[in-house]
């Protein structure tokens, strides 16, 4: 993955750019969004922009997907002027853009929310739903993955929305195809099959954007690199000839020492015991210990069953057989209420819908779960409530103009931390976090890691998903890998490589059936089937 | 890489089994039961006359039930539409008090032009103001209601003061059924047709799953809201003018309060309150159980009283069924998927 990109870009000037953005400027109020916007994106390339989170990057997609009006600059699409008035004005000039949150609709089918507006046309001028189903399926025949087209969108999980919004994109025939953090979600195999799509892309001569926190993605795909800080443009680079120490210097404006600093914590008694937990048709046997003091990752693909553990787990999905105890007390399964008692914290992989209240102020949420110990006479005293807030923030470093902002004007990074400053109010035992960082940037990753990795030093047993495997194998004392729903490898922090856990995590041979000949394994697979 | 030898099967739809899953089906399994079960104690319930007055009651308050389902759908809702219904029946009256001797069809232009324009400001008022539509409407509705007491008065129109060619639009029958009624099935066919099978129809469930999804998607929001407040504006207006010619008396007080009986009834039919689903048919399927529970409890002799209560049972009951089987529904999905990796 992490070599660089195979067909280095022959000669820039001798193109038409597919799309040229130079010096475009966006405020919102006072507030500078993008202040140099500048990218050059030529047919036939793969170009990564990078920077860290607030550096403009989104704005800037924004602007070539015509949801924002530039300020000021030049924009040119195909060597001609631009200027687009809304997002449909964008698609016709044959820009498609993958967004950094899927936007589905969740009433609508899956073939549906693919060509919604462009629906094909039967019988007097009727939707024909047959040919949009068979587009639909062929589609996700081509990115190899198993969704039915005639299921209703709600209830996917994020990677399938994601694969989704991949579709939807390819199906646009576009000439630029943007994608802000498409792979934030998706896991080994998932971003592989992308990366193959983005390269016949490529071949067919679409110029592609490709927006990653990522370093090998944006060295193994990505034939130049874009990098902003501040909302300016910095400087280009053909891959090939960058190092990403080189990158990241640029982006963060200053020298970044270990990305992932797990410090050696003390390691206590056992704090979790999960004993054959089952929930049918999801997980089978989920059986561990986390103690004190311990990172624990739960590794594995997208879809394995790892959330659905750790919501089974605090009891917001029941589950069939098993029990979970903390400190030696089993907890009630189903319960919420009981598993936050006895002392477990969750930051859940969609901060944005489950972490928090996105319309309510920083104050109030990192309060949310203090009410009780800040009311008196079950009044919540407005005072009390702004001190634990500002006692809080100021731990966990959270950057905001005002307590009483709506946490939806924070950055992603500072928006986990108000999540993690949420749980850590109540002093838990247990925390759970599921992909704590992701569509965090770079210094804001190493500061939630930093943060995650203190609250081990201090006792608390730490269970963390995560998708992401520099970050499993920096961060956890042991990593447990899972595979449809069954947890196929327990490796300790010496023992865990990137190999290992992926071999665990795809079920492939080498992990599984160490011990059988080709045909074996063949005759073992159809049987499974 | 187990999924990579995992081609996706192409589904095929199994028509059979999306019919007895669609969400229609519980509301017209209740009606018939209803009508059965009424017949069996009272089989005058369905004698021609009676039934032809069943279908009377039904019509009107099914146009209006496919008007508000246009609404309901995009996430927004009018509560103006007794309102309109009133200015427009009364309007009618007056239109063949000053021309008595005009077209019909004129008539109908008219009283949908006039329904469209004051749609249009529920519209406009929605889409520019941001303010949800609940309040809008809610507000238009007094203001609606006001400008037609003003205007009304105490002034009534009778059937009687209309010419007799529109009264007989609402007793003349083809193959035994209203034309009123023929005109309502007409409409809710064309505009369920419309729903499902359109693009800009499409759109509008597109809105109301996820209004900020479908800006990203450069769909038009504002624009596809603004045209179906108007559709149900025009759509209520036609009521207006068959109410005229269906009751004997339109005045200041015409369609009072029908606008909850309206939401009811599309609510019944299986259309989310909060949009993107649901069907202008089951809407209409909706209004028709509500209106024939009025008159299977008038055949049985069940005091009156109970009518109402019977009522809120049904929407509740319809809120309810739909949770289950889409509970149901994510469960089956979530275990079919288990299997399928």
């Amino acid at each position: 993955m992490a070599t660089a990109a195979e067909t280095a870009p022959a000669s820039h000037a001798a193109r038409t750019p597919a799309l040229s953005l130079r010096g475009a400027s966006k405020t919102f109020g006072p507030v500078i969004a993008l202040a140099d916007g500048t990218i050059e994106i030529l047919p036939g390339e793969i170009h990564a922009l990078v920077g860290e989170n607030g550096a403009g990057k989104s704005t800037l997609v924004k602007i070539l997907a015509g949801v924002h009006s530039p300020d000021g600059g030049e924009f040119l699409v195909e060597g001609k002027p631009a200027h687009f008035r809304n997002v449909s004005e964008s698609k016709a000039a044959g820009i498609s853009v993958i967004y950094q949150e899927p936007t589905l609709f969740p009433d609508l089918t899956v073939a549906e929310n693919i060509f919604i507006g462009r629906q094909p046309k039967g019988r007097a001028g009727l939707i024909s739903r047959g040919e949009m189903r068979r587009r639909a399926a062929e589609l996700f025949t081509t990115l190899g993955v198993p969704i039915d087209p005639d299921r209703i969108a709600d209830g996917l999980s994020i990677a399938d929305q994601q694969i989704i919004e991949i579709a939807k994109a390819i199906s646009l025939d576009a000439n630029v195809l943007v994608m802000d953090e498409p792979t934030a979600a998706l896991s080994g195999v998932e971003v592989e099959r992308l990366f193959t799509v983005a390269r016949a892309l490529r071949e067919k001569g679409a110029g592609i954007l490709f927006i990653s926190h990522r370093f090998e993605e944006v060295f193994g795909l990505s034939d130049r690199i874009t990098v902003m800080r501040d909302g300016r443009y910095i400087q280009v680079h053909n891959t090939a000839e960058v190092t990403v120490p080189a990158i990241v210097k640029e982006m963060v404006g200053r020298e970044l020492g270990d990305l992932f600093p797990k410090q050696d914590a003390e390691i206590g008694d056992v704090v979790l015991k999960v004993d054959g937990l089952n929930s049918i048709g999801t997980f089978t046997g989920i059986d561990f210990e986390i103690r004190a003091g311990e990172i624990v990752a739960l590794s594995g693909l997208v879809g394995a069953g790892r959330t659905e553990v750790a919501r089974a787990v605090f009891g917001i999905d029941p589950y069939d057989s098993g029990s979970v105890s903390i400190g030696g007390a089993a907890l009630k399964a189903h319960s919420p209420r009981d598993a936050i008692a006895a002392g477990i914290g969750f930051v859940p992989e969609d901060r944005r819908k489950q972490g928090l209240v996105l319309d309510l102020s920083v104050a109030r949420n990192v309060t949310l779960t203090l009410r009780h110990s800040l009311a008196r006479f079950g009044i919540i005293s407005g005072r009390r409530e702004r001190a634990a807030a500002e006692d809080w923030s100021q731990r966990l470093q959270v950057k905001t103009g005002s307590q009483e902002l709506p946490v939806s004007t924070l950055s992603g990074g500072n928006q986990q931390k108000v999540v993690l400053a949420k749980w850590l109010a109540t002093d838990p035992k247990l925390l759970i976090v599921d992909e704590p960082t992701r569509g965090i940037d770079v210094g804001t990753k190493a500061e939630v890691h930093r943060l995650i990795s203190d609250l081990a030093g201090r006792g608390i047993a730490i269970l963390m998903i995560s998708s992401e495997l520099p970050e499993v194998l920096g961060m956890a004392d042991r990593v447990l890998v899972m595979h449809e729903g069954r947890i196929t490898a327990e490796l300790s922090r010496a023992d865990a490589t990137a190999e290992r856990v992926m071999q665990a995590a795809t079920g492939s041979r080498e992990a599984l059936h160490l011990d059988l000949t080709d045909e074996e394994l063949s005759t073992e697979l159809e049987a499974g089937k | 890489m187990s999924t990579v030898t995992h081609a996706p099967a192409v589904p095929r739809s199994n028509a059979l089994k999306r019919f007895f899953t669609a969400r229609e089906i519980p509301v017209a399994g209740a009606l018939i039961a209803l009508i059965l079960v009424t017949y069996i104690i009272n089989p005058r319930f369905l004698s021609p006359q009676s039934t032809k007055d069943l279908m009377l009651n039904a019509t009107i308050m099914v146009i209006l039930a496919v008007a508000q389902a246009l609404v309901i759908i995009t996430r927004n809702v009018d509560l103006s539409v007794g309102a309109i219904l009133g200015l427009v029946a009364f309007g009618t009256g007056t239109v063949f008090d000053m021309f008595p001797t005009i077209p019909l069809v004129l008539v109908f232009v008219i009283g949908m032009i006039f329904g469209g324009l004051l749609g249009s400001i529920n519209g406009m008022l929605v889409t520019s103001a941001k303010v949800p539509a609940l309040v809008i409407t809610l507000g238009t509705l007094y203001i609606f209601r006001g400008v037609l007491s003003s205007w009304a008065g105490s002034k009534q129109f009778f059937s009687g003061d209309n010419p007799k060619a529109f009264g007989n639009l609402s007793v003349d029958t083809l193959i035994g059924i209203p034309i009123i009624t023929i005109i309502a099935v007409v409409i809710t066919v064309a505009v369920a047709m419309f729903m499902s099978s359109v693009r800009s129809g499409r759109d509008l469930y597109a809105i109301g799953s996820e209004p900020d999804a479908a800006r990203l998607f450069g769909i038009p929001v504002g624009g596809r809201v603004l045209s179906a407040f108007i559709a149900c504006g025009a759509l209520t207006g036609l009521a207006g003018v068959l109410y005229a010619s269906r009751y004997n008396s339109v005045g200041a007080l015409t369609g009072s309060g029908i606008e909850l009986d309206v939401v009811a009834a599309v609510v019944v039919g299986g259309v989310a309150i909060f949009g993107g689903s649901g069907t202008v048919a089951g809407a209409a399927i909706g209004a028709v159980l509500l209106s024939t529970i009025t008159g299977a409890l008038t055949a049985t002799r069940v005091d009156k009283f109970w009518q109402q209560a019977i009522v809120g049972v049904l929407i509740l009951a319809a809120i309810i069924i739909d949770r289950v089987v889409s509970l149901r529904r994510a469960r089956k999905l979530r275990v079919n998927e288990a299997k399928d990796v």
